[in-house]
C-alpha cells in the first residue's frame, strides 16, 4: 500500500496534532516510507503508544513532543526543540490539529468561539510563523495544512469553525507564496467527510473517506507540491456548487 | 464523548442480520469509556469475518475494534509481538514477512483481527505441526465487565485464559495481546498440487502429508457422487527458499450475484473445471504467501457471490477413527441434496486447543458452504446429527444453526466455561446472538 509513496529516508516529518486518526494514518505512511517522525500533541500517553507503533512499522526514530496549540506562549520553546531534532533542510510539517465545538454552544458562549478560533487558526499561525525561518533556511521541505471544506463558505450551522478554517486557508496561501521563494511547498488540504470519531454515528454523512485513504491522498498531494486539494477529490465539485449559490439565496439556506 | 451508530450487522456469511448500537473507539481510553457510556449488553467485534451470528449482539451494543490497531513492541530475540487487538493479521504479515517473521497460525483470511483470532482460537493449514492460534499467545490484556483491565497468561490465570481463547468474546473485551511469531525463510511457499480421485484416496493422502508437509489442504468437489465422491485437489506446501516480488492487484465482486447464478449446474461446472485445472500428473509452483494463505482475499467482498440472502458455512471436525465413515455420510448428504456447495475444504487437525471452547481436536475437518434457501436450515440439522453420531464437533466461528443440545454434547468443557463467566461476569454484560442461541450462559 505504501509502496507508491516515495522513500522518506532522510526526512523528518513533524506531525502537529498527532493523535487524530488522520494524523496517525499519515504518520504511519511516512514512517513505513522510512521517515523520522516528531509527534506533537497534548495526550502524551497516546503519543507514546503511537510512537511505539511507528517505530515497529519502520520509522528510524520517533520523538514525542508535548504540544498544545492554544498555549501559544509555549510555541517558541517547542519550535526550538523541533529545530534541534530536525536540522534545517530535513524538516517536513503536517499540521492537522483542530477542534470543532457545536455551533449552538459557541453562540451561547462566545468564549468557546474564541477557543475554537485559537484551536484551529490562532495556534496554527503561531506555530507556523515560528517554524517558517527554519524551513526557509533549509531551502526545501513540504508543509501540509489541513483546512476544511467548512472554510469555503459561511454556513448557518458551522460558520464559527468555518471562519477559523477560512482564515487558516488564507494564511496558508500567503505562506505558500513566502516559503515558495525558498523552495518549500505548502499544500492546503480540504477534507470533506472523513470516517472518524468526529463523524461516526452522525446523520447525513455520506461517502466518508477512511483515514488511510485520506492520509494517502494528502501525502501524495504534498509530495507532488500541489497547492490546494480536496479529500476525497469529489468534494471539489460539491464545493464548487455550494460556492456558486448567490449570497442572497444562500443566506436563507439552513445548511 | 462516545457516539454510537445504529447498524444492521451480519457475519461474513451475510445471514442472519441483526440490529445493534455500534461503538468504534479510536484509542484504548475510549474503549474503556464504553463500559459506562451505555447500559446495553456488550460484545467486541473485529472485522466481522466469523460467518454466522457469533459477532452479532441484537438489541445490544458492539464495540468495533479495528481502530485499536497499534503495534506495541517486538522482540527480535524471541519473536514476541505485542499489539492492540484490532490489528488485521494481514497487516502483521505485510510488515513482518519482509523482515523474516510470520504468524505461526493463520486462518484463510488476512482481514481477521488479532482479537478475533484469539476469541475463535483459529487454525490454519499447518495445524498438525503448530496447533491453533491460542497456543502462540503469551498474554492477553482483557477488559472485564467490572471495568478492571487484567493482563492474563496461561500460567497466571489459567481458567480465565482458557475461557478467553476460543471464548467468542464472552469473557470481556480483548484489548491487546502478545503473540510469538515464527521465522519465515522467505515470503513464498513451494506448493504441490495433485488430483485425488475419491474420498478414501484423499484420506490416505492427508494421513501421509500430515507427516511429510508443513501445510496441507484438500479442495473437494461437493457435488461429485458415486465412485467420485470426495474427489478433489490436494495442496501441500513448505516454505520456498527464496522470495517472490510483492505485487498485488485486488479484484472486487462489484455487485450481489443474482440468486440463480449459483445453482447445482454452475457450481458443478466450476468444480469440474477446478478439478481439471491441475494436470493429471500434478504440478509444483512457487506462490506468494498471500496467494497461498489468503486465496480469496484478493477478491474483495467475495461473499457477495452468494447474493443478498447470504450463505451458511458449516465446519466440523471428526476424530481420526470415525472420520472415514462420517465424512462419507456428510458428503453423501450434501451431494444428494444438490445443495450447491462450492468447494469443500478438507484438512487434518493435530490436537486440542488451549481454550475450553476451542474447536480443534485430532481428526479430519470438513468445511462446506451453502447459499441460504428454504431447505438450508434442515440440511444443517442433518449435518449436525451426522457430526454428533461420529463424535465430532462444529466450529463456532462458522456456525449459525447449531442446536443448544448439540453444542453441549460437542463441547464437554462447557461447564468449566460457565463457571468462569459466573465469576468474571455474573450479570451477563457480555453476550452475543450465538451465546443466546446456544444457551452458552444459561441451563445449569
Amino acid at each position: 500500500m505504501s509502496k507508491a509513496i516515495a522513500s522518506q529516508t532522510g526526512r523528518t516529518w513533524l506531525i502537529l496534532g498527532a493523535t487524530s486518526p488522520i494524523a496517525r494514518a499519515f504518520a504511519r505512511q511516512v514512517a513505513e516510507a522510512g521517515a523520522r517522525v516528531l509527534l506533537a500533541g497534548r495526550d502524551t500517553q497516546e503519543l507514546a503508544r503511537i510512537a511505539g507503533d511507528l517505530t515497529i512499522r519502520g520509522a528510524p526514530e520517533v520523538l514525542a513532543l508535548p504540544f498544545d496549540a492554544v498555549d501559544m506562549a509555549s510555541h517558541a520553546g517547542f519550535c526550538t526543540a523541533v529545530a534541534e531534532a530536525a536540522p534545517a533542510g530535513t524538516l517536513d510539517v503536517y499540521l492537522g490539529f483542530g477542534v470543532m465545538p457545536e455551533q449552538v454552544d459557541m453562540e451561547a458562549d462566545p468564549a468557546l468561539a474564541l477557543d475554537c478560533i485559537a484551536g484551529n487558526y490562532g495556534g496554527a499561525v503561531s506555530v507556523l510563523l515560528r517554524l517558517a525561518p527554519h524551513l526557509e533556511a533549509g531551502r526545501n521541505g513540504k508543509v501540509v495544512i489541513v483546512g476544511s471544506v467548512a472554510g469555503d463558505r459561511g454556513r448557518l450551522k458551522n460558520h464559527i469553525y468555518g471562519s477559523a478554517k477560512a482564515g487558516l486557508a488564507t494564511f496558508a496561501a500567503g505562506l505558500r507564496n513566502r516559503l515558495g521563494r525558498s523552495g518549500v511547498t505548502v499544500t492546503t488540504v480540504k477534507p470533506g467527510f472523513l470516517d472518524t470519531g468526529m463523524t461516526w454515528g452522525l446523520p447525513g454523512i455520506f461517502l466518508a473517506a477512511s483515514p488511510d485513504d485520506a492520509a494517502r491522498g494528502m501525502l501524495k498531494a504534498a509530495l507532488k507540491g500541489k497547492e490546494i486539494v480536496y479529500v476525497p477529490f469529489f468534494w471539489q465539485f460539491i464545493m464548487l456548487i455550494i460556492t456558486s449559490v448567490p449570497e442572497r439565496i444562500f443566506k436563507k439556506l439552513a445548511i | 464523548m462516545m457516539r454510537a451508530k445504529s447498524m444492521s450487522l451480519t457475519g461474513w456469511g451475510r445471514h442472519p442480520a441483526t440490529q445493534s448500537e455500534a461503538y468504534r473507539p479510536e484509542k484504548l481510553s475510549e474503549a474503556k469509556a464504553i463500559l459506562t457510556a451505555t447500559d446495553l449488553p456488550l460484545l467486541a467485534r473485529g472485522s466481522g469475518r466469523s460467518y454466522g451470528d457469533q459477532a452479532l449482539n441484537e438489541g445490544g451494543a458492539v464495540i468495533l475494534t479495528p481502530r485499536l490497531d497499534r503495534l506495541m513492541s517486538f522482540d527480535a530475540e524471541t519473536g514476541e509481538l505485542a499489539a492492540e487487538a484490532g490489528i488485521a493479521l494481514g497487516d502483521i504479515q505485510r510488515l513482518f514477512v519482509p523482515r523474516g517473521w510470520i504468524l505461526p497460525v493463520s486462518p484463510g483470511t488476512g482481514f481477521a483481527t488479532l482479537g478475533g483470532a484469539i476469541a475463535n482460537d483459529v487454525h490454519g493449514k499447518n495445524h498438525d505441526h503448530v496447533g491453533s492460534f491460542g497456543s502462540h499467545v503469551t498474554w492477553i490484556e482483557l477488559m472485564l465487565a467490572s471495568g478492571e483491565v487484567r493482563r492474563i497468561t496461561f500460567d497466571s490465570d489459567s481458567a480465565l485464559f482458557a475461557a478467553t481463547v476460543g471464548g467468542g468474546g464472552l469473557t470481556g473485551v480483548i484489548l491487546s495481546a502478545g503473540v510469538i511469531l515464527a521465522k519465515a525463510p522467505s515470503n513464498a511457499y513451494r506448493v504441490t498440487e495433485r488430483r485425488i480421485g475419491d474420498l478414501s484416496g484423499f484420506m490416505a493422502a492427508l494421513e501421509e502429508t500430515r507427516h511429510t508437509a508443513a501445510y496441507s489442504v484438500g479442495w473437494i468437489d461437493g457435488l461429485a457422487r458415486g465412485s467420485s465422491l470426495g474427489r478433489g485437489i490436494l495442496e501441500t506446501a513448505d516454505f520456498a527458499p527464496t522470495s517472490l516480488p510483492d505485487d498485488a492487484k485486488p479484484k472486487r465482486v462489484p455487485i450481489d450475484f443474482p440468486g440463480f447464478a449459483l445453482n447445482s449446474l454452475t457450481v458443478a461446472a466450476f468444480n469440474a473445471l477446478y478439478h481439471k485445472r491441475v494436470p493429471a500428473t500434478g504440478r509444483e509452483r512457487i506462490r506468494h504467501y498471500r496467494d497461498f494463505l489468503y486465496p480469496l482475499d484478493a477478491i474483495s467482498d467475495w461473499n457477495r457471490i452468494y447474493g443478498k440472502k447470504g450463505f451458511a458455512q458449516f465446519q466440523c471436525v471428526l476424530p481420526d477413527v470415525t472420520a472415514a465413515a462420517g465424512l462419507k455420510w456428510l458428503l453423501e448428504e450434501v451431494s444428494a441434496t444438490r445443495a450447491a456447495s462450492f468447494l469443500a475444504v478438507l484438512k487434518t487437525l493435530g490436537g486440542e486447543g488451549r481454550g475450553m471452547l476451542s474447536f480443534p481436536t485430532r481428526g479430519y475437518t470438513l468445511a462446506l458452504d451453502f447459499p441460504w434457501k428454504s431447505g438450508t436450515q434442515d440440511l444443517l440439522r442433518r449435518l449436525e446429527r451426522i457430526t454428533l453420531n461420529h463424535g465430532g464437533k462444529i466450529y463456532l466461528a462458522k456456525d449459525c444453526a447449531l442446536s443448544p443440545e448439540g453444542f453441549a454434547e460437542m463441547y464437554p468443557r462447557l461447564g468449566e466455561f460457565r463457571s468462569v463467566l459466573e465469576e468474571v461476569d455474573p450479570t451477563g454484560r457480555f453476550t452475543s446472538d450465538q451465546s443466546r442461541r446456544l444457551q452458552i450462559r444459561s441451563a445449569r
